[in-house]
């Protein structure tokens, strides 16, 4: 069985998000894997190693994102692929679910893509699922647990994670999922994983590896553009601090929250 | 006429309100177009929400009846919404960015080669194009974005963003029937069960939320934190921190790698406000905090701020809330 992890490589969570110029920084702040994406992988290497199978990790971003990938092959994935070309800069997340789909279909033999529910820069939560109509291939997402999955006879039992509780399906592979927290806990790379990665080749396919044209994909090929970033507008006014007895402020407090209307 | 379709997002065949704040947005857009507004109904005995959907200020409606939808299902549901829209052809498709939504939209774009943009928190219409302010980085800035071509602009709302209409009585429209895309033995998955908890309130739908963090010390803490919810009706959440000292379940949890929630008001009881948890409720319309540290961050969001001993404060609350609210 084949499972790929499909990532992508963003700032830490800590990190200071600011604009300048109309350009996101985030200062000296690392850059890691999209922690959502950490599911993802751990969730991929799980299922290798029950089902005695291949994980492969895969990343479209410049070759700065070889660093997220070989965190991948830290923790245990077999091997890694970068896919990165000039032409690929700009691309929303149409034009991002046409190139990993275009990777996955040039593997050949994948059973099951594996996603984080978002990145967290972008926010859309939509690749995993555009990923799967472009291959024409089953979407779950949201899972918070594989009940089971049946490599021989294709079929795949979950658990999702909705706003009303959790959903018990079965489907079948190939298919394209997305996980949340819930499902597992990462494994951090062992010493030895960490070792093997700095020495590890991470392959990079262009857009002509891959098979995809310069009009499909980056900013020629999406139809998404961003003209606007800025920072969020400061909280209007300033903190009133309520003093007392807790008697007092319970009193401060509902008088307050009665006049603003919000209880 | 441009036409600008709704999805209206259901469960167990009752339509969300984040559905209705949508069908709201979609009526301010339409004004300006000068365009109708049709409501999407797909589900299985909803024609209901069909004629329900008037009230909000739908048009017309498009209904799909049928066993196949029963559950929501992505790819049913994706093909049907992509049939509908290259038969319909609208500017503008839009649905509330729930899970549903998200995957909904997601498939049904890339299936009709349409731009998708997720969790609009402010749309206007600039030269005939739909700009949509929406949260990047987890909610630590906004952007404008807007698709410069590939139509419809499919474009899922965040719930709470927008103002739920009153339902207007004695409303009516056209329900036009249409058939499902897939038949049920094409369609991959099958729903075998739902788990819910009893009395579980959605934190993206609540209009109170009250949360605790590392300041209430454990599981038991939660307690005056569940107490004040309850009387206020609002919904419990807790930071990270809380979460993963395995004091609450993920499910509660309000922040960057957890829920984004903006209710009227948030209360954060013992919650020092770290920047990933800030970025899950700044939007929150009133900040309530209550904290012994007076220095916490969490202050610089709030318009009321208690510094002191939570377990002191948050029964005083609930009994002075019980008494004004009349419970």
């Amino acid at each position: 069985m084949h499972v790929v992890a499909c990532i992508k490589q963003t700032p830490d969570t800590a990190a200071k998000v600011e604009v300048k110029d109309g350009h996101v920084t985030w200062g000296d702040a690392a850059l890691v894997v999209n922690p959502w994406d950490e599911y993802a992988v751990e969730e991929a290497l799980r299922l290798k190693e029950k089902h005695e199978g291949k994980a492969t990790a895969i990343c479209m971003g410049p070759e700065s994102a070889k660093e997220a990938l070989k965190t991948c092959l830290a923790m245990g994935c077999d091997e890694a692929i970068l896919i990165s070309d000039p032409a690929l800069k700009g691309s929303d997340s149409t034009a991002t679910a046409t190139v990993l789909a275009a990777a996955i279909r040039k593997m050949g033999d994948v059973d099951i893509a594996v996603f984080g529910k978002q990145a967290i820069d972008g926010d859309t939560g939509f690749t995993a699922v555009a990923v799967a109509a472009t291959l024409g291939w089953n979407a779950l997402t949201f899972l918070s647990k594989i009940e089971s999955l049946d490599p021989a006879g294709k079929t795949i039992v979950v658990e999702r994670s909705l706003e009303e509780g959790k959903q018990l399906c079965s489907s079948k592979l190939p298919a394209a999922i997305s996980v949340v927290k819930d499902i597992n806990e990462p494994r951090y790379p062992s010493f030895m994983g960490i070792r093997k990665a700095a020495k590890a080749n991470v392959p990079v396919w262009s857009a002509a590896d891959i098979g995809v044209e310069a009009s499909q994909v980056g900013a020629a090929g999406s139809a998404v553009t961003w003209p606007e970033i800025y920072p969020l507008p400061a909280r209007e006014g300033s903190v009133e601090i309520l003093e007392g007895s807790p008697e007092e402020i319970a009193a401060k407090l509902a008088d307050g929250l009665i006049a603003e209307k919000v209880i | 006429m441009p036409t600008i379709f709704v999805y209206v997002d259901q469960f167990k065949g009752a339509a969300l309100s984040a559905s209705w704040e949508t069908m709201g947005a979609a009526k301010k857009l339409a004004g300006e177009m000068g365009a109708n507004v049709t409501a999407l109904v797909f589900g299985h005995n909803v024609e209901g929400i069909a004629k329900e959907s008037f009230a909000y200020g739908a048009d017309s409606a498009t209904l799909c009846d049928d066993p196949t939808l029963a559950d929501f299902r992505a790819q049913p549901y994706a093909a049907l919404l992509a049939k509908v829209c290259a038969d319909g052809k609208p500017d503008v498709v839009l649905g509330p960015n729930t899970t549903r939504g998200r995957d909904l939209f997601g498939m049904a774009a890339a299936l009709l080669g349409a731009s998708a943009v997720a969790d609009g928190i402010g749309l206007a219409l600039k030269d005939g194009a739909v700009h949509v302010t929406r949260p990047a980085y987890a909610g630590k800035l906004l952007s404008t974005v807007v698709a410069k071509s590939r139509r419809p602009q499919m474009i899922t709302l965040r719930p709470r963003a927008f103002p739920k209409p009153e339902a207007g009585a004695g409303a009516s429209g056209s329900v036009t029937k249409v058939e499902p895309a897939m038949k049920e033995d094409d369609i991959a998955t099958k729903v075998t069960g739902y788990s819910v908890e009893e009395g579980r309130v959605n934190l993206a739908d609540a209009r109170i939320i009250v949360s605790g963090g590392r300041g209430v010390g454990g599981p038991d803490g939660f307690a005056p934190v569940r107490e004040l919810a309850a009387t206020l009706g609002g919904a419990v959440g807790a930071s990270r921190a809380a979460v993963d000292a395995g004091w609450i379940p993920y499910a509660n949890q309000v922040g960057q790698t957890g829920r984004t929630v903006s209710p009227d008001l948030y209360v954060a009881c013992g919650i020092s406000g770290a920047i990933q948890h800030q970025a899950g409720m700044r939007t929150s319309k009133l900040i309530v905090a209550i904290n012994k540290d007076a220095e916490a961050p969490i202050f610089k969001l709030a318009r009321y701020g208690i510094v002191g001993d939570l377990f002191k404060i948050l029964p005083a609350l609930s009994a002075e809330f019980k008494k004004r609210l009349g419970k």
